[in-house]
């Protein structure tokens, strides 16, 4: 402001008319710029990670997953589905009595199942892929799951992972399930069906979790599991937060999907 | 900074106000394609499982 006063303000008025006077560059008006510029940049950042990033990644994982599952819609089921989309698919009230088949795991960051929390959203839905890398898997398409651990259906844990916080939040309320809740599991061959159980918390190191047993390693599995893990509490990743599910019973492609998901599954190809 | 970018674009007050918008949608275009990622990978923890 100094240097105004210091000019010959009445002389030089008439020249600068409809001008303001050229202020100097100063090494502190540019740190300032800079500064604001920065603290912009930052509110930005934030916004693109918790929020346009958050929408962006959960419509691109949620249509991955339905994606997904279309392509493995039987065809004769899709074809019928045109005339009396009622009728197709009958959902099955009962699980099959038979053994559930269990597929091979995939290589990494392939997706090969969809799961399905109508706790969630009665049309929530994620894919599944293999491994539990950030970049290839967790941020990209939502749902990872442990390579070594079993896969769904089979005895032992079937162990995933997600975010629980922007990416798409994948586990944002794993903390909101209750007993009873069903976790559904679909692959190329049909639908798993868990049953949740109980939370558990436990520091970053607890392996233990996604244990074919959990918390009892070396111990020979006779249940089928699935365990959740997230961090917690939001906006840290201090801890892991751990939902586990007891199977209950598998629904083969062909006999249709289980009562609770089945609109869900049908508005898929809608 | 600022003012010598506005002094240093050329022609009348309506041009100058359409090219400081585009180079922001250029600068916000960058920064959420490649900056924010490549930054979130480094500062955000995003450790969601649990390993040894």
């Amino acid at each position: 402001m100094t240097e105004q006063h210091t000019g010959e303000p009445a002389a030089k008025r008439p020249r600068s008319r409809g001008r303001k006077p050229r202020r100097p560059v100063s090494v502190v008006g540019v740190l300032g710029e800079l500064l604001i510029t920065a603290g912009v940049i930052v509110l930005l950042f934030l916004g693109w990670q918790l929020w346009f990033n958050d929408i962006i990644s959960e419509n691109q994982q949620s249509n991955q997953a339905s994606g997904l599952a279309q392509s493995w819609a039987l065809p004769s089921a899709a074809a019928t589905a045109t005339p009396a989309p009622s009728k197709t698919a009958k959902p099955h009230t009962e699980p099959s009595t038979a053994k559930p088949v269990v597929g091979k795991a995939p290589g990494n960051a392939e997706k090969f199942g969809v799961l399905m929390v109508p706790r969630w959203g009665k049309d929530w839905e994620r894919p599944i892929a293999e491994g539990i890398g950030v970049a290839d898997v967790l941020n990209t398409i939502g749902v990872g799951h442990y390579p070594g651990t079993q896969m769904p259906g089979a005895v032992g844990n079937f162990a995933i992972a997600a975010h629980r916080l922007a990416y798409g939040h994948g586990f944002r309320d794993v903390n909101k399930l209750r007993v009873g809740d069903h976790i559904y599991v679909e692959t190329k061959d049909g639908w798993y069906s868990y049953v949740f159980r109980s939370l558990e918390y436990v520091l970053p190191t607890g392996v233990g979790v996604i244990d074919p047993v959990p918390q009892e390693p070396g111990v020979k599995p006779k249940d089928r599991l699935i365990t959740l893990t997230t961090c917690n509490p939001f906006y840290s990743t201090a801890e892991r937060m751990v939902a586990y599910g007891v199977f209950d019973g598998w629904y083969p492609r062909a006999d249709g999907p289980p009562t609770e998901i089945a609109s869900a599954v049908a508005a898929r190809s809608s | 900074m600022y003012a010598s970018l506005w002094r240093v674009l050329p022609g009348p007050v309506w041009v100058r106000i359409i090219i400081l918008f585009v180079l922001l949608v250029a600068v916000l275009f960058a920064l959420v394609t490649w900056v924010f990622p490549w930054v979130d990978l480094i500062i955000t923890p995003q450790d969601v499982t649990v390993k040894n």
